[in-house]
Parts: C-alpha cells; structure tokens; sequence
C-alpha cells in the first residue's frame, strides 16, 4: 500500500503503482496508463484518477476530460459479464437491433447498464470486426456469431448456470 | 541477434527451402478465431505430435478473405482449400494428408465440380492480390517467412541503393494514391515531409478504422504485420524521420499482439533499432492504442491523441507535413497505403501503375459485407464494377432477393442504387456520382432495407461520434438526426426533405473536420436516388421496404386464416384475439409491437405486414 502525499490519506494498490511508474516520464503516457488501469479494474475510479494526476502531472480534469471522451473507459464498474452487442453497419444490417432488443427485455436493463445483481452489464459497440459472423456479440472473451433473437435466453442462462455452480 | 545483409539473405534461402514443406495452413484472422480456428490448429498440431508426422507442420495464418465459409485450412504447397472446417475434422486433415488424399467433404464445390487450389475459386477469379499478397501464405508471428518471401528486400534495396529523392520519385511515378479515404498522392505527401526542414519528424501509420463494417487494416496487420513496418522504415528513411508511431484500435486485441511480436523480432534482427542492417539508419516504432472514438481516425485528432489528449481535431492549415505530432513535421498514412509500398519499391513504379485506371492506380482493398452471400475481404484492381464484385465476386445477394444498394464508404460515403450497379470502382467515377472511395467498407443491402432508416442508422453513429468541438457538427447533426427520426416514426412534415438538403449543405460547409464535412453524404445520397422513399414516410405514412416499425400494420387475411389460434399463443402483448374455429383471428394494432413474432410462426402464411 502506497499513500500518496496531500490526497487526504486515501491509498492505491500496488498494481496502480507501477503502473503509474511504467508510464510517469513517457510522452503522452497518461492514455497508456488509463488502458491498464482500465484493464485491470475494469473502471477508472476517483481514487486512481487522483493517484495518476499526482505521478504524471496531468491535471484532474484532464485527465475526467480524457475519460468522458473515450468511450472505451469508464468511470463505473460494469457487470461480471460484459456484453457488448455489435450495432457495426454490417451486423445492423443483419438485425442487430433485435438482438440488442432481446437482451434488454431478457435482463430488463438499458443499453449502457448493469443488472441488480451485478452480473451483466449491456453495451453497444463499433464494429467489433467479425462482420462475416454478422450479428455479433462479445461476452468478456467469447465471441457469438449470427446470433437471433430466440438465442439470447440460453446464452444468459449458460453464464447464470455457470454462476449458480461455482 | 542483429543480422547482416548477408544473414538476411541466408535467412531467406533457408525458410524459402522448409517453406517448399507440406504445411497445414489454419487462418487464424479474427472472424476465423471466433469460429474456433485456434482449436483447430491445436487437435492437429497434436495429433501430428502422436503420428510423429515428419515434414509436416501446421502454421497459423493470415485472413484468406473467404470468411462467410470460415474457419478456413489450405494445404500448402499444393493449395488445397478446405472450408468451415471444424476442430473435430483435425484427424481426417491430417490422415488424409499424409495419405497423399484429399478431405472431399470439406472442399468447396463449384458447378459440381470440386475445387482443387483455392485460387481458382470463383470468389478469386476477378480479384488481384497486393497488399494481401502475404495473408494465408505465411506465419505472421515468424519473421522468417516473411523475409522468405521477399520480405524486408525493399528497405535494403532503399538503404543501399537508393537516395531519399529516389524514393519519392518511385512512390510517385507508381500513383499511389491514400486508402485511408481521401486518396490524396502518397508521392506528393511524401515529398512535403521530406522537403520540410527540421531535425526531429516523425512517420505515423493509421491503424484506427473506424469505418463501421470495416476490416481490411485489421487483416493486413493480423496477416502480415511487418510489410507495414518495412514500409515505415522506407518511409522514415526518405523523409528523415528516426521514430514511427502506431495508432490502433484497442478493439483489434489480436492485430496489436502479432505487432508486438513483429515489432520485437524486426528489432532482435536489427531491422528496427539503431544502425539498420549496418547503414546508420536509425528507425523505431512504438504502438499506441485508441480507445473507441471514430474521431480519432482523422489525422490532427489521432497526433492528440498520440499526446495524450481528447482526440479533438485541429483546424488545418497547418497540416501535419509541417506541424504534426508532438508539434514536428509528421507523415501520416494508413495501413494498406503503407502495406503496397514494398511491393512498389521491389516491383518498380511501371508495374504498379500498370494496374488500374488512368488517375487511380492499384488495387483495393474492400470489406464486403451485409446482404451477401460471399460475405468476407476481397482486393480488386482499380476499375471493376460494382457488378463484377457484387454478383462475381460477392455471389450475389441470399435468400433470392433483389440487390437495392451498396454503402460504399461506411458513414462519409454514399450509396450506389441498382441504377448505377455498373459504375466503375475508382476515385473519379465515384465522385462523379456524389459517392466517395473511402476506406474500404461495402455493404450490400437488398429490398428489404428501408434507405431513410439507413441514413437514420449512419446519423445515429455521427451524432454519437461528433468530438463536439464545432457547433456544426455537433448541433446540425443533432438536428438532422431528429428531422429523420420523425420521418420515420410517421410524424415527417411536407417540406422536411428540403430541410435536410440545406441543413446538409451548411454543415458540409461550416464542419472542422471530416467527420462533419462528409456527415451528411448518407442523407444527400439516399434523397438523391431514393427520394420517393422519403416521401412515401412523409406523405403517406408508408415505409415501401416494411423495416420502419411505427409505419407497420401487422394484419391477418381472413381468407387465409384457418383458425387454429398459434398466433394468439405466440404474441408477447397479448395482441391477438380470437377462438379457435370462432371466425379468423383480429390484431390489435393499438396494443401490437410489430416484433413479427406471429409472422413467422403462422403455417398459413396468412399474416403480413
Ligand atoms: C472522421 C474521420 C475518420 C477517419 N478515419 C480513418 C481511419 O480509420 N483510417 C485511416 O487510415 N484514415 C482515416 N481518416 C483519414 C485520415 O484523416 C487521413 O487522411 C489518412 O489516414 C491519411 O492516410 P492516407 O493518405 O494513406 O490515406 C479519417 C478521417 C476522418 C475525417
Ligand atoms: S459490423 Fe459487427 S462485427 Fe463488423
């Protein structure tokens, strides 16, 4: 554990400190920095924002500024399994919009939320490039291809199934 | 270990020779690997471990760009082509391989014939190979095939041999023209970055495609990685750059792991680093990852980017070539502009040039998609018709529809109508008809899709993606997205398509970057070839194509309907109501979705929209 001086005794794990160090000195290094914080937390919370600003001399709100306008990072956790449906030309094309439609009713949340009980978050992304499996989805690794509206229910259920054995 | 000239050269002779193997090639592209392709190439590799089979190796590879028939294997040397193969076919491959014999199940059958080497699929026919030349004959994670096939030839040809003059008068004599979108001269753009004055100048390579329905610089970096640095060192070379940056999507996980690995095998070989094959040349190249902003992809966002900023474009003048990354002179190209300019350096600027039409040069390479039956990347030489790709190529449109339009150019660009099926592909006619090259994105869409919903669909992503710097953009398209909405929700008032012309007109005009200049092409293109379309929204409450919701009636034909009540079992609202044998069923359009859920089920067919 690691205080950082003049934050009001708040601390940073490890991990955020040498990823601070990895980047601090690097031309344009906060962008990096952000991917792994990303990466490793899934969000980008207040705490690691101040933490970043303080080693690499960003301002705060640049760094807020940086955060709002990628839409790759954010400032909330997203569910356990982050489904990204794909609203790319190609899938559109293929009835993409149903499929997004699907997952919403299935777990009654909106594009962009997370279920109650913090399983799943729903996305709709840019082309994910596998048009030629168009519609696609992406589950955290797993990829989903020419997926219909009647398929969304069981493909939930194979991560809540998997949720309820562990 | 950093190799000499002589080292590469011997490197070549060797690789070319264990390359003359019988070699299991499994693309491992990005659509393929999501199909299980990483399973297929492990079942063999370890059913050829138990055989001990001798000679024989299994190698992943680049995208072929047959991906509707994913996962894709050939059998390399001798070319056979087997297709939506699957993990469990690993034994019969194998067997049949070391059996001197052939998997005719798995093999693609053309007229009734099967097809023996995967050139000579009809899907090949018309294209020609260049910046793909690589994708599916080599290992992109092994340097040494790619120096085995002539690889990294070019830089040494240009380190030794050439002047930096040279090398602009090459690239320009060939015509090269930007596959990023714009199509400006690569030669020209090439000579302004040298000609600059300034010890520090940096070479950029353009790895963002944002274009939606876009994959054709994800393939060349997952199947050939290092024709795109050696292209960057060239490039470097000539303009007196010492650092390259690459800006990629951090979508593309796999393309940015095989340029890691091509990044770090080209500096173990000394073909990035200091002192480049002993010349004092001195070349790096560094990634940078983008993180979901289409913006970005224009060249003075990307450099802020680069720098660690909201990716916010710049007014230009001035333009990169004198102020660019990091405030020095900079030379910005995309990754398939990049990936021609070995083979153009090795093969001479005539030949190049030899291909294509009279002011646009080459080939392109185009990511085909929507309704289509050959749904995958296909590279074609300057000139062909829509037609030759669509119907050749592409196979034409499933489900024996009609083709009613291709989206060339993904959100700037236009669409083609049937009309026009015979245009040529090349800068100039596309312009000619208000539609623009772009980056490669072609969507085929057949008469079931609506054009106004289609433009809404392209609005959509502007507005979402507008950087919201300049009001234009930021606010025109707002407004314009909602004038569409309206139109296709039934509420369209006379007078709105002229509306859109003009609010179109002034943000073309006014817009600081691309992104809000070309914004409005989907809308000007479909008003210009599908204007009955809008009016039939606006006038008469009617969407022609049956996609627009709000406009549908779901209706039952009485004198169809056999009474047996599926549909009423079928509705999710409760829409339908009736009694089996009572008299036809009746929908609700009050309470009715319009899913179609009831469509599909009826067994009569009695049920439309
Ligand atoms: C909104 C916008 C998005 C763009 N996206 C890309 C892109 O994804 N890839 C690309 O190479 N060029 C893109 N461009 C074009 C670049 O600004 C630039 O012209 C190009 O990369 C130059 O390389 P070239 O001359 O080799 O084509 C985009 C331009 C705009 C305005
Ligand atoms: S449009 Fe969905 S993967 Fe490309």
């Amino acid at each position: 554990m690691k205080r950082c001086k003049g934050c009001n005794g708040y601390s940073v794990d490890d991990k955020m400190v040498k990823i601070a160090n990895k980047y601090k000195g690097v031309k344009g290094g906060i962008m990096g920095a952000l991917h792994e914080v990303q990466d490793e937390y899934g969000y980008i919370s207040e705490i690691n924002q101040k933490y970043l600003s303080d080693k690499l001399g960003v301002p705060l709100s640049e760094i807020y500024g940086i955060i709002t306008f990628y839409s790759r990072f954010s400032l909330m956790p997203k569910g356990k399994y982050n489904i990204q449906a794909c609203m790319g030309t190609a899938c559109y094309v293929k009835g993409a919009e149903a499929v997004i439609k699907a997952f919403k009713d299935n777990l009654n949340i909106d594009v962009g939320q997370v279920t109650e009980d913090g399983l799943f978050s729903l996305e709709s992304v840019r082309c994910i490039g596998a048009c030629g499996l168009a519609p696609a989805i992406v589950i955290n690794e797993d990829v989903y291809g020419k997926v219909t509206p009647d398929m969304v229910p069981n493909i939930i259920d194979t991560y809540r199934k998997k949720e309820a054995t562990k | 270990m950093k190799k000499t000239v002589q080292d590469i050269e011997n490197i070549r002779t060797q690789t070319k020779l264990s390359m003359k193997n019988i070699r299991i090639m499994v693309c491992a592209g990005t659509g393929c690997t999501s199909s299980k392709s990483q399973k297929i190439i492990n079942n063999i590799s370890k059913i050829l471990k138990e055989k001990n089979a001798e000679g024989i190796s299994v190698e992943k590879t680049g995208c072929f760009g047959f991906c509707a028939k994913g996962p894709i294997v050939v059998i390399d040397p001798m070319e056979i082509f087997y297709e939506q193969v699957k993990p469990e076919d690993a034994n019969e491959i194998v067997e049949a391989t070391l059996n001197n014999k052939v998997v005719e199940r798995l093999m693609a059958k053309e007229n009734d014939k099967f097809v023996e080497r995967w050139h000579e699929l009809n899907f090949y026919n018309k294209q020609k190979r260049i910046a793909l030349k690589n994708c599916g004959y080599i290992n992109p994670e092994n340097i040494d095939e790619y120096i085995a096939v002539d690889g990294y030839k070019a830089l040494e040809k240009v380190l030794l041999e050439y002047s930096q003059d040279d090398v602009v008068k090459i690239i320009s004599d060939s015509g090269l023209r930007g596959r990023g979108g714009a199509g400006f001269p690569t030669g020209k753009k090439w000579l302004f970055a040298k000609q600059v004055e300034g010890n520090i100048k940096y070479v950029c390579c353009n790895a963002d495609e944002g274009d939606p329905g876009a994959f054709m610089d994800r393939s060349i970096l997952e199947g050939d990685p290092h024709s795109v640095l050696e292209a960057m060192a060239i490039a470097g070379y000539t303009i007196g750059a010492k650092q390259g940056y690459i800006y990629i999507r951090a979508e593309y996980p796999i393309a940015v792991h095989r340029l890691k690995i091509a990044i770090k095998q080209a500096k173990d070989y000394g073909l990035l680093g200091k002192n480049i094959l002993g010349t004092g040349f001195d070349f790096d190249i560094e990634l940078r990852l983008g993180a979901g902003a289409f913006v970005c992809g224009e060249e003075t966002a990307l450099m802020n980017s680069i720098e660690g900023k909201r990716g916010e474009p710049n007014p230009r003048p001035p333009y990169p070539a004198v102020k660019g990354l990091f405030a020095k002179p900079t030379l910005l190209n995309n990754v398939e502009t990049y990936a021609n300019v070995p083979k153009i350096i090795l093969n001479g600027s005539k030949w190049y040039s030899s291909i294509g039409t009279e002011t646009s040069k080459g080939t392109k390479v185009f990511a085909l998609g929507g309704n289509i039956n050959n749904v995958g990347l296909v590279e074609v030489p300057m000139g062909v018709t829509l037609r030759e790709i669509v119907e050749d190529i592409g196979g034409g449109i499933p489900g024996g529809r009609k083709f009613k339009a291709a989206q060339i150019g993904g959100p700037s660009g236009g669409c083609i109508p049937d009309s026009l099926i015979d245009t040529k592909i090349d800068y100039e006619s596309l312009a000619s008809i208000n539609s623009m090259m772009g980056s490669g994105g072609l969507i085929v869409m057949d008469d079931s899709k609506c054009m106004v919903n289609l433009a809404k669909f392209f609005l959509e992503f502007t507005v979402d993606e507008s950087c919201g710097k300049c009001p234009p953009c930021r606010i025109g398209t707002k407004r314009m997205l909602e004038i569409l909405t309206r139109i296709t929700e039934g509420n369209g008032k006379e007078g709105d398509v002229e509306l859109l012309e003009e609010l179109a007109s002034s943000i073309k005009k006014a817009s600081l970057c691309g992104l809000g200049q070309t914004a409005p092409n989907p809308i000007l293109s479909t008003i210009r070839y599908f204007r009955d379309e809008y009016e039939a929204h606006i006038k008469y409450k009617k969407c022609p194509a049956g996609e627009c919701k709000k406009l549908m009636n779901v209706h039952i034909d009485p004198e169809k309907c056999k009474q047996c009540g599926i549909c009423k079992k079928t509705c999710p609202v409760n829409a339908i109501s009736g009694e089996v044998r009572q008299g036809p069923f009746k929908i609700n359009p009050e309470i009715c979705i319009k899913c179609g859920a009831c469509i599909e089920k009826c067994p009569f067919k009695a049920i439309s929209k």
